[in-house]
């Protein structure tokens, strides 16, 4: 049994406009340890993909399909029962750390919260956990930077106080949404290497939501590429990135501008994502694509298996054969 | 490129602001921080001038004081010949008909109660006031075209666009002057990864067609890598390496530029998890009270005691030049 079964999970959120699916039938699974990178641009449906997971959803979303943690599904549960989950097996973190810590607690504080709310700890035995745990995320003098306020820190360094808070009760799995995207690349650098340090240290299986393919790379084990709401692409890494098999996902990868590659023109993607409340017949990314057809104007293509436990939803099979 | 024209000549442009001490007595003088502390650079025509650095490296303060949107405390802005510094308000806005900016947040720099062709049309209209409505409607249909934007959505609103195309509105509005130098201040970082690539081909076609040139400031080195000549790379206000792209990103000297290029993410499993990142120790130093010497010390790997004394200074050739007492180009 995996540590998260998630099959075709489904997000859709009633607006006045029409309702809009976020998440369209997105299946995925996650070992014990394992890191899988959740890959697309904004809109793509991968922060509510976790939100979904989190029972963070806006009033309006609905969620069906299953997500069996440990066995236990976790979607659409009751408060109470979620609370029991959530931080204690299942925490996050979020995009920006400075509004994800309360203002006017002292870090400290919000630390003790946690481990006195789901451990049952008196004050002083959490206080010398959070202490260690602010010390395993490299955080300097420690015991003085429990008694300062979330104001006080740097950038990195409220991102540091996230990722221990989001420890302090050894969960097995960390959902990551976007955690170094406001940070500069030198503080992201500290970040992912103390996240792939706890990562083996904790033995914490990773969700790691992120638009930048360079993250994915150096911490993932395997990467779902969403667009539009729908798996494009799901496999390990080294094939996504390697051996492409969708046209959206190749696209991305030549997009970027690369350090250690010389370059005059980037290869771009044409047009710009589709409104989720007007998709067009057929596949999401017809419009962008260049090996589109009229099959695929007039048919959604579904999630086929191939290879070494890969999946693609596309009608071309240029991919397929390695590109040859 | 010196044998290109040169436009712009800045030479050990300072500007600090005056901070309030809010702890301290009411009448306790004011700190200063120093913002950008002594950066010269020559710009010349048709070239792609990169500037990297953290956040509060003093970047943005850099292309803002350039085009005096902020005042600056000392040195000078040599614009074709004349001290932008000196200049009297009313002469300066004239020289903006040469000098435009693009800024970072796409809807957020564009009016929301104003339709694409009227945004477009301000500057025109703001220059030219001589212009008939019909000229003025046709050169913003035309620059609508360049930019990559259908004519017919003359009449939207900013909201109707996506973060791509209201980019491209913002560059229409630009250009509309036919300027000789735009300061783009991180005018891809909020987009997306696909739009991105678009954004910086279109730079890159117009720069070509228009030879206009650019003052490129962005925090993501791979793409000031990509569509620079040169590159400065800044540091708490401080320019502590300035070089052709090739020069400094085939050998990257400052040991701040290293630890800097070494963190940028490679798109490349086996590539990635194998490289050597120089870690930077601790936070960015406060600008108010910046260390003596090196700025960038108290994080160096090969920092001495003489940093602390000696303020070092560019020094190199006219290809390459960093600024640090223990390496040289």
């Amino acid at each position: 049994m995996s540590l998260l079964d998630v099959k075709d999970l489904r997000v859709e959120f009633s607006t006045p406009e029409g309702s809009v699916t976020a998440v369209n039938d997105l299946t995925f699974s996650l070992e014990a340890g394992q890191t899988l990178g959740i890959v697309g641009e904004s809109g793509s449906g991968k922060s509510q993909t976790a939100f979904a997971l989190m029972g963070l959803l806006a009033k309006n979303g609905i969620i069906s399909g299953e997500a069996l943690f440990n066995g236990q599904q976790v979607l659409n549960l009751p408060e109470q029962q979620l609370n029991a989950i959530r931080a204690e097996k299942i925490s996050m973190i979020f995009q920006d750390p400075m509004t994800s810590l309360n203002p006017y607690m002292k870090v400290g504080e919000q630390l003790k919260e946690v481990l006195r709310l789901h451990k049952g700890m008196s004050n002083r035995e959490a206080h010398v956990e959070a202490v260690r745990m602010l010390d395993a995320v490299k955080m300097p003098e420690a015991e003085k930077r429990m008694a300062m306020y979330p104001h006080e820190f740097s950038g990195g360094m409220r991102q540091r106080v996230m990722i221990a808070m989001a420890l302090l009760c050894k969960p097995q799995l960390l959902i990551a949404d976007e955690p170094t995207t406001a940070l500069d690349v030198t503080v992201q650098a500290q970040i992912m290497t103390l996240l792939n340090e706890l990562k083996s240290e904790f033995n914490t299986a990773i969700i790691m939501i992120t638009h930048d393919l360079g993250v994915v790379a150096g911490i993932c084990d395997k990467v779902l590429v969403m667009y539009a709401g729908r798996t494009m692409e799901y496999g390990s890494a080294k094939d996504v990135f390697y051996r492409p098999s969708h046209p959206y996902t190749e696209g991305l990868l030549k997009a970027i501008p690369r350090l250690d590659t010389e370059g005059e023109i980037l290869p771009t993607i044409p047009g710009n994502p589709p409104n989720l409340l007007k998709l067009p017949q057929g596949c999401p990314f017809q419009e962008r694509c260049h090996r589109v057809s009229d099959h695929c104007r007039q048919h959604t293509p579904e999630l086929s298996t191939f290879g070494d436990q890969r999946q693609r939803a596309c009608h071309d099979n240029f991919h397929l054969s390695g590109g040859q | 490129m010196s044998d290109k024209a040169l436009l712009l000549d800045v030479v050990d442009l300072k500007v600090y602001f005056k901070i309030k001490n809010n702890k301290g007595l009411p009448w306790a003088p004011a700190a200063t921080l120093k913002a950008v502390d002594g950066v010269s650079l020559k710009l010349y025509q048709g070239e792609t001038l990169g500037v990297v650095g953290e956040s509060g490296c003093g970047k943005s303060t850099f292309a803002r004081a350039v085009i005096g949107l902020v005042p600056a405390e000392a040195g000078k802005v040599v614009w074709l010949g004349q001290d932008l510094t000196k200049l009297p308000h009313k002469e300066l806005r004239e020289k903006r008909k040469e000098i435009q900016m693009i800024f970072q947040d796409p809807l957020a720099s564009l009016n929301p109660r104003m339709t694409v062709g009227d945004i477009i049309a301000e500057p025109l209209q703001t220059f030219y006031p001589k212009l008939s409505k019909a000229e003025v409607k046709q050169q913003v249909k035309e620059m609508m075209t360049k930019v990559g934007l259908l004519p017919n959505v003359i009449n939207r609103y900013p909201h109707e666009f996506s973060g791509g195309q209201c980019q491209r509105i913002g560059i229409a509005r630009a250009l509309i002057l036919k300027p000789k130098m735009i300061i783009c201040d991180e005018p891809v970082s909020a987009l997306d990864v696909s739009i991105q690539a678009q954004v910086v081909n279109l730079l890159k076609e117009l720069q070509a067609e228009m030879g206009l040139s650019l003052i490129f400031i962005a925090h993501d080195l791979s793409v000031v890598k990509h569509i620079s000549d040169r590159v400065l790379v800044m540091y708490l206000g401080n320019a502590v390496e300035l070089g052709t792209s090739k020069a400094l990103f085939d050998k990257p000297t400052h040991p701040y530029t290293k630890a800097l290029m070494s963190a940028v993410p490679i798109p490349d499993p086996d590539l990635e998890r194998n490289k050597t990142i120089d870690l930077l120790e601790g936070d960015l130093p406060s600008p108010i009270s910046p260390p003596s010497g090196c700025v960038f010390r108290t994080r160096c790997p090969i920092a001495t005691e003489q940093c602390a004394q000696l303020k070092p200074q560019l020094e190199g050739t006219s290809d390459h030049s960093v600024s640090c007492i223990h390496t040289a180009v």
